[in-house]
Formats: structure tokens, C-alpha cells, sequence
């Protein structure tokens, strides 16, 4: 990229937009996942939708890759840079630019932080359903490219469910919308194939969001139980039973301890730990809670308790939600591994977790949004030790491993991204993959748009996933994830 | 068509016919009758593969002879969307009904394509669970036709729609590809979300083979309200009221038709305690108005649209619109049917998706119908003809496809690029 481009890029941001010093640039280096890094050309931070449209046609014109990029928070490395690429920040674009509560629609910028849409809200007792645990950094924009889930989508759904309209600044640099603020808009659901896509097939600019009203009451219970056996079989019993809880999540001792210490949140000492919140009407939850408190028992459990006011039940969450950061409190290193299974899988592949576990040496702690079955095992080492850090990184492949073997999937939730394109080829089949391919060349002929992500190349092969490294803002005690 | 094309046309039709019964058997390949006629146009025969291996080789081959393939399920929608520009074949799912796996404590079905939504339902509650969906017909509307249509019911209010139940698919292209994406599992972000690009596809990118849903809970209980609103303010003021309390009601509707008040319609489902204490709530919210409870019935008002249907008169058609919009929809319908002396009855769910059946003259028919598209399009909704009079001048079903039109067709030309599937009955031309 000559200084003539650079030039062209920086009268388009005003001068204020552009970001190429190389100490500046480091900030960029990386996301979430801070064991790939690359360095971009430069970091444009434009503030409306025309911006982005001209910086899209000058990579368009002079076949600059480009990545799109919200808060950084990614866990599988979807916002890492393209090498002679440029970097796209959307945090600028940061305005609520529409509440319509009869309609239960907001529209927003993509660098608005996820908490924000709800902060602007709640005071009608609205809310937005999407919660991923970085939620109080992590933008919509970055939401939408990876279809972020968080523990309440068991009840409401993923960013994909709320995301009922976009405003797209495709490659070539044209401006489209997809679906809107009415449903089933004419012609392809090209919002649906949109969102999840990881940033490679353009850039959202706009989205329209459906809110939703708040439930008239919430419970969360936690339970004690042996093991995660008794847990998961509970967990299959409130299924049976008819319910879909809010949140069921699961701790195994490992993740208990490690949570106690960070946060004190007055977790039980027990093999595995269950969590399961109820939303909706009074007398409905108040019912089927008594039905929860039943099966848990008749599981195993031996202590039961069930948060009496919201402090005691932020209390509860605080523990979950600290439960990635917390293992730097019981291990010097560790990977965050993100899997799902059949949730009636979870006996065997628990089980050989913990054979391989042994047979690696190494400690896996797990953290489960059990209603799913998405799985974060943690994949604790100590880097000083020689050959951990390598004996780590095919644990925690292995692992995923076992989830395709179990009939699931090598993602729930981070996103392929850098990090998993490799083991795409292992849970799709060539013409499954060469399939998306094809849908994506209509959108971006060229591969312009976040090139080198989600899909496998020959090249990439041997790579290996990463450890996690707290972001800055975690580590500023500024925000938690799970 | 001229002679000497037409024997041409007539010659391969007939040596493709022999090539696909040299591997489906005689009894799978057969001639088309006129009732197999796809919007008025005449196919010319009718195959029906037993398995999606022996699918996608059918479609392949019609595709590499230039041949239109029509894909087609319970035959229930078979007559919405444009007629096709060309239509050779006629492709039946009849023979792909398995439901493969019902992993009831995983809550997902996969099932084949053309399995009736009424046997998967049956199947589903012998473990108390269902697909949360209430389309049109299920005793006939296959899985893959209720996909391709993307047709949902009340039920959408709280569970979604097709969009937000199906898990995975797997598709027959042109190319004779089976591709599969999504997968078994709830919660999955590998790869993109192709289950949703087929889903309202209305066939034309490739035929849905086998799909994997999310399911449900059966209700414990249900309990269905009425309530008959005097005045037009009164419904806008009901719904509202519902709308924006802590209600967790499953489903609401207004019925309206010419010469009636409306009705508001509400479901609830849940414990005996949890109904008796919404019954409770929903009664002091409506203030003048008086609540009583329904037959479950009330829920098939969608469907009872198309009932005693008249082909010389009647039209149909799906509106959407903001969900604070219902009451003003109704109105505006009204008006438009009145001024043209048009007899009118409609149903609109609480998400803003309503259908209308119109009765009249032909030509008045049309007219309204392409002033309501306009209306509703210039606030953001949309108008579908479902049904037209033969007597009526043509009208395109879809109405106005936005400014992504052209992302959609490259979409198209990259899947289906000999443009062999149903040409020409999908939006702008596709």
C-alpha cells in the first residue's frame, strides 16, 4: 500500500480516522485470542455509513483486504488482521439511532456495546435477549459477525433470532439491506446468512434489533450433585419434564474451586454444580421451580438453594461468569476451549475428557451451557514446563475432536475464525464446504472481505489453538467473560 | 414454439424419460396429468426418486439436459409464487418421508423432506414434544414445502419461525452436489447458516433433502381467549395493553372481516397455576371489553381462509407489517376493499404477519390488492398474492424484493446457474 492510497484513505476519515503508526498499530494486532498476531497497514476508524462505503471502494479498486472490527473481544481470532490488509474499526459508529417500543425495535450502529441496547431500555422494561459474558465491551456489529450466543439463548435465542434487519456494505463497496423492520421481507434470507458469517461477506452498518419485554419474575437455583454425571442426568429430567428453563449451567469442581477463589461466591464444595434460572409469569415459575427443586433431589443433589433476592442472584452468576478468568487463580496458563455435543453425550465425553486428561497429565476444568450442551473445557498447563504448552494444545484438539465424533459441532459460540478453520474439513465434507464457498463468491467474487478466516486452506494446516490471555479490559477488572 | 423445436423438445423428452427409468424403475417416472399443471403451466413428467442420492442424480442429469425441474412436496402450496418461465419435470419428495432420528432428550428431529408435518408432529408427541410450528395443511404439507414456502403460523409469536427452528439441512444442487450445513446441535456457529438461505428459497436454489429442527416441549395446558372489541381504538388499545405486559401469552390474533367487529384472540400455555394467574391478568387489561375463553378452533382461522375458496372471485394474500401496525392493516384494508365494493375477512398475528381473503370482481380485486402492496410497502411491510381468480389480470406474487435484489441473484447464479430450478416463480424473475 503506497502513500498515495494512505493518503486517499485519511482524507476519507477526515484525518482523524486513520491509524499507521506502528506503535499505535499494536493495539490492532490481535483480538481476544492473543496467540496470533499480525500487524495491518493501517487502522481506519470511520463514523458513518458514507465512510465506510468509500475506505470499501478504495480496497475494492486496489484489492486491499480488509477486516472488519467491533471491540476486539473475538475468541477465535475473527478480527485478527490480514497481512498488507487494512483494518476497518466500527467503534466510531457507536449511535442508538432508533427506539420503537409498540414495535419492540431498536436500530443501531454496529460499535454500540451490547449492554448499552439494553441500558437505553430497561427503563420501558425492555431488554436485549443476546447476553455473551463480555457483554459490557463487546459491540453489536462484532454480535452479528459472530452469531454470539450467551447463557439465556437456550430460552431466546442467539444475535441471529434478533437480528431482524441489516443495512450491508458488501465488498465492492454497494450499500444493500437485508430482511427489516417487518418480518419476512421478499427474496432470500440474506440477514439470516449473513449473521455468523464472521465478517467475510461485508460490513454491517445498521441493524435492526428486536427487543424484548422483560419477564415478570426470575428464580435461579443451585444445586449441588456428586458429579456431573447426577448433574447432566438431572439436567435430562427437566427437559423431559417439559420445561425450557431461562439458563441451566454447569460447573465441574475444578471450575468451583478456581471461581471460589476468584470471587467467593459461595459456591458448595461438590463435584459439579447446577445453575438453572426460570423466567415468566409468578405463579408459573414458582411451579415448575418446585418441579426443578424435585429433580435435582431425586438426582443426587445434596444441597439446594435457591437465591432469595437479585443481589444474592447476581452473587450466583458473579461466580459463573468469572469462571474463564478465575483459572489464572489455580493455574499459571490455560486454553478456552468452546465445543458442543448432544447433550445425552455428556456422560461418555466427560468421561473421556477426563481419560485423556490423565493420560496428558494435564487438568481439565469445565464450564457448560448444560441446556445446549456447548461445552468450555479449560485446558490448564504451566508454560515453564517443557512440553506442556504443546501437550495442552493437542488436549484441547482432541477434545474437539470428540465433540464432532459425538455428533456436534467445533463451535457453539467463539466462532471459527483463525483459530478452528483447520478442523472445518473435519466436521463438513468437501462439497458441504465448497458449497458455502460458492455463497460467499456472490457476495465477495474477489475475497476481500476478512479473506483468510472460517474456511480451511492446504497452507494453514499444523496450527494449533491458542492459550488464553485475559484482555486488557479483563484484566482491568473492567469486564468478565464466559 | 415452432415444429421443428417442438419434435426436438419432444424427442428428449422422451430419451431422458428412458434414462431415468433405466435407474428409478417405471413405476417413479411418470407422465404428467393436467392437474400436475405448476401455476397454469404444464409439466411434462413426474419423478420421484426413492432416496436424495437418487435426487440429486435426477436433478443432475435434468440440469446437464437443460430440462426446468419444479421440486414439489404435499402439493398443498404447489400453486403460490409465479407461473414458471419453464417447467419440464415435476420432483417429487413423496418417497423421501423418514423421520431419521428423533433424539427426544437432545430436543432435534431429523427427518426427510417429504415427511408430512402432521406424521412428524404424531411421532414427536409419543415423547411429549413437538416442532413449534403451526403451518398451513400439515396433514399434507410436507417438511421440505413448508420450509421452501417458509409458512408459519400464531405460534410464531413466541417460538420463531422456520428461520429460527431449523438446525441443519442438506441440499440437492443442480450440479447434483448434496451439500449439508448447519448440523445436530442446537447451538453451532461452524460455517455459514445455509438453513436459512433455504428456508423461504422457494426451491429455486436447491431441493431440500432432509432438514434437523429444534424442538419443544409439548404444553402442559392451554387455555384460548376471545375478546370482542366494539371500536377499532378499542383493538389497537387491547393489543397494546397484551403487547406491552408481562403476559407470557404463546400466540394473539385479530380476526376482522367485512360487515363484523373484531376479535382478539389469545393463547396461553402453561401450568394450571400459571394459566389461572394469566387468565387472572389478561381479564384487567381489558377493560370495557369482555374476555371469554375459546375453543382452540380459533387457531385454524388462518387456514379456514382458504375454505369454500371461490375461484372465479377470490383472492388471497400475505401482508406484513409492524406489529404496532395491526389495527391501522386492518383499517386500511377495509377502506381499500370497501371502495371497491369487495367483500373482506383477514387474519393478523401479533408479529404484524396477517392473511386476507378478498371477494369481488376480478378486476377490482386487482386493483385493491396493488394498492394495499403499495401502502403496506411504503411502511416497510410487504403484500404476497397467494390466489387469484383466473379471470384477474396477472399480478407478480412477491411485490418489491429492496435494493438486494442483484445479491440475490448472484446468489442464484451461483447455485443454480443454468437457472433449472423453478425459473421464474421466485421474486424479480429469479
Amino acid at each position: 500500500m503506497n502513500a498515495r492510497i494512505l493518503d486517499e484513505l485519511r482524507a476519507i476519515v477526515d484525518g482523524r480516522g486513520l491509524i499507521s503508526s506502528p506503535e499505535e498499530l499494536h493495539t490492532y494486532e490481535c483480538d481476544g485470542l492473543t496467540n496470533f498476531r499480525v500487524m495491518p497497514r493501517a487502522v481506519l476508524l470511520p463514523t458513518s455509513t458514507e465512510q465506510v462505503q468509500k475506505i470499501v471502494r478504495v480496497c475494492h479498486r486496489e484489492r486491499i483486504p480488509f477486516v472488519a472490527r467491533g471491540s476486539g473481544t473475538g475468541l477465535s481470532g475473527g478480527a485478527l488482521p490480514v497481512e498488507n490488509g487494512i483494518v476497518i474499526s466500527l467503534a466510531r459508529m457507536n449511535r442508538i439511532l432508533e427506539v420503537d417500543f409498540p414495535s419492540a425495535r431498536a436500530v443501531v450502529e454496529p460499535g454500540v456495546i451490547n449492554l448499552d441496547v439494553t441500558a437505553r431500555i430497561l427503563y420501558n422494561e425492555f431488554f436485549y435477549a443476546p447476553d455473551p459474558s463480555s457483554q459490557s465491551i463487546c459491540s453489536i456489529g462484532g454480535n452479528v459477525a459472530e452469531n454470539s450466543g450467551g447463557a439465556h439463548c437456550l430460552k431466546y435465542g442467539f444475535t441471529t433470532t434478533h437480528v431482524l434487519g441489516l443495512e450491508v456494505v458488501l465488498p465492492d463497496g454497494s450499500l444493500v439491506h437485508f430482511g427489516g423492520k417487518t418480518l419476512d421481507t421478499p427474496g432470500y434470507d440474506l440477514a439470516g446468512v449473513f449473521v455468523g458469517s464472521e465478517g467475510t461477506l461485508g460490513i454491517a452498518t445498521k441493524i435492526i434489533l428486536r427487543i424484548v419485554k422483560r419477564p415478570a419474575c426470575v428464580r435461579t437455583l443451585l444445586a449441588a450433585f456428586p458429579s456431573t454425571n447426577e448433574a447432566g442426568t438431572a439436567v435430562s429430567g427437566i427437559i423431559a419434564a417439559g420445561m425450557l428453563p431461562a439458563a441451566i449451567e454447569m460447573m465441574d469442581n475444578l471450575a468451583i474451586q478456581a471461581a471460589e477463589a476468584a470471587v467467593h461466591a459461595n459456591y458448595p464444595d461438590c463435584g459439579a454444580l447446577l445453575l438453572v434460572e426460570l423466567d415468566g409469569p409468578l405463579a408459573e415459575v414458582e411451579t415448575l421451580m418446585t418441579d426443578v427443586n424435585e429433580i435435582c433431589r431425586s438426582n443426587g443433589a445434596s444441597e439446594i438453594y435457591v437465591a432469595k433476592s437479585d443481589l444474592e442472584r447476581a452473587l450466583v452468576w458473579k461466580g459463573r461468569k468469572a469462571a474463564f478468568a478465575a483459572m489464572g487463580r489455580i493455574s499459571p496458563n490455560y486454553i478456552v476451549q468452546d465445543g458442543v455435543i448432544p447433550r445425552t453425550a455428556l456422560p461418555k465425553v466427560m468421561s473421556e475428557i477426563v481419560r485423556l486428561s490423565q493420560e496428558a497429565g494435564l487438568r481439565v476444568a469445565n464450564v457448560f451451557h448444560a441446556g445446549d450442551g456447548n461445552l468450555h473445557p479449560l485446558v490448564l498447563y504451566d508454560r515453564r514446563v517443557p512440553g506442556q504448552e504443546e501437550a495442552a494444545e493437542i488436549l484441547s484438539s482432541n477434545i474437539l475432536e470428540l465433540c464432532i465424533a459425538a455428533g456436534g459441532s467445533i463451535t457453539g459460540e467463539h466462532g471459527v475464525g483463525e483459530d478452528k478453520k483447520k478442523m472445518m474439513s473435519k466436521m463438513f465434507a468437501e462439497p458441504d464446504l465448497l458449497t458455502m464457498q460458492r455463497v460467499r463468491s456472490a457476495f465477495d467474487p474477489l475475497q476481500l472481505s476478512n479473506p483468510t478466516k472460517v474456511f480451511p486452506t492446504p497452507r494453514l494446516c499444523g496450527e494449533k489453538p491458542g492459550e488464553y490471555t485475559a484482555h486488557p479490559l479483563e484484566s482491568a477488572g473492567l469486564a468478565e467473560r464466559f | 414454439m415452432d415444429a421443428a423445436t417442438q419434435s426436438q423438445s419432444t424427442t428428449l423428452h422422451s430419451s431422458f424419460r428412458y434414462k431415468l427409468i433405466s435407474f428409478l424403475g417405471p413405476d417413479h417416472v411418470q407422465a404428467a396429468a393436467p392437474a400436475d399443471a405448476v401455476a397454469g403451466v404444464q409439466p411434462k413428467m413426474i419423478v420421484a426418486p426413492g432416496n436424495e442420492r437418487d435426487l440429486a442424480e435426477v436433478l443432475r442429469l435434468s440440469n446437464e439436459a437443460g430440462l426446468a425441474v419444479i421440486p414439489r412436496g404435499g402439493s398443498t402450496k404447489f400453486s403460490w409464487g409465479n407461473p414458471p418461465s419453464r417447467a419440464d419435470l415435476v420432483l417429487s419428495t413423496a418417497r423421501l418421508n423418514e423421520i431419521t432420528e428423533h433424539a427426544w432428550a437432545d430436543l432435534t428431529v431429523s427427518v426427510e423432506a417429504g415427511c408430512t408435518m402432521q406424521r412428524m408432529q404424531e411421532t414427536l408427541a409419543q415423547r411429549g414434544q413437538r416442532l413449534a410450528l403451526d403451518p398451513l395443511w400439515p396433514e399434507k404439507a410436507t417438511v421440505g414445502g413448508v420450509l421452501s414456502a417458509n409458512d408459519s403460523g400464531a405460534l410464531r409469536l413466541r417460538f420463531g419461525a422456520l428461520r429460527d427452528l431449523i438446525i441443519g439441512v442438506t441440499l440437492a444442487l443442480p450440479d447434483g452436489t448434496l451439500a449439508s450445513s448447519g448440523g445436530k446441535v442446537v447451538k453451532n456457529v461452524a460455517g455459514y447458516d445455509l438453513p436459512k438461505l433455504a428456508t423461504g428459497a422457494f426451491g429455486t436454489l436447491g431441493v431440500i433433502t432432509r432438514a434437523v429442527f429444534r424442538l419443544h416441549p409439548l404444553p402442559r395446558l392451554t387455555r384460548s381467549f376471545s375478546v370482542a372489541t366494539a371500536t377499532a381504538e378499542e383493538t389497537r388499545r387491547f393489543i397494546h395493553a397484551v403487547q406491552n405486559s408481562k403476559l407470557a401469552h404463546t400466540a394473539l390474533q385479530a380476526r376482522f372481516e367485512s360487515g363484523a367487529a373484531p376479535q382478539v384472540d389469545v393463547l396461553f400455555e402453561g401450568t394450571e397455576a400459571g394459566l389461572r394467574a394469566q387468565e387472572a391478568h389478561l381479564k384487567e387489561l381489558t377493560e370495557t371489553a369482555g374476555v371469554t375463553e375459546a375453543s382452540p378452533d380459533i387457531w385454524n382461522a388462518r387456514q379456514s381462509l382458504w375454505s369454500s375458496l371461490k375461484p372465479e372471485s377470490t383472492a388471497l394474500a400475505k401482508f406484513t407489517v409492524l406489529p404496532a401496525e395491526i389495527e391501522e392493516s386492518m383499517e386500511t384494508i377495509a377502506k381499500s376493499a370497501r371502495a371497491r365494493h369487495l367483500e373482506w375477512e383477514g387474519v393478523v398475528q401479533a408479529t404484524g404477519i396477517g392473511w386476507l381473503r378478498l371477494e369481488g370482481d376480478a378486476k377490482d380485486l386487482r386493483v385493491s390488492l396493488q394498492e394495499l402492496r403499495e401502502q403496506f410497502e411504503r411502511g416497510t411491510g410487504s403484500l404476497l398474492v397467494l390466489h387469484r381468480p383466473a379471470a384477474m389480470p396477472s399480478i407478480d406474487t412477491w411485490g418489491n424484493a429492496g435494493d438486494a435484489l442483484h445479491l440475490m441473484k448472484a446468489v442464484k447464479q451461483q447455485l443454480d446457474p443454468k437457472n433449472t430450478l423453478n425459473p421464474g416463480r421466485f421474486v424479480g424473475g429469479i
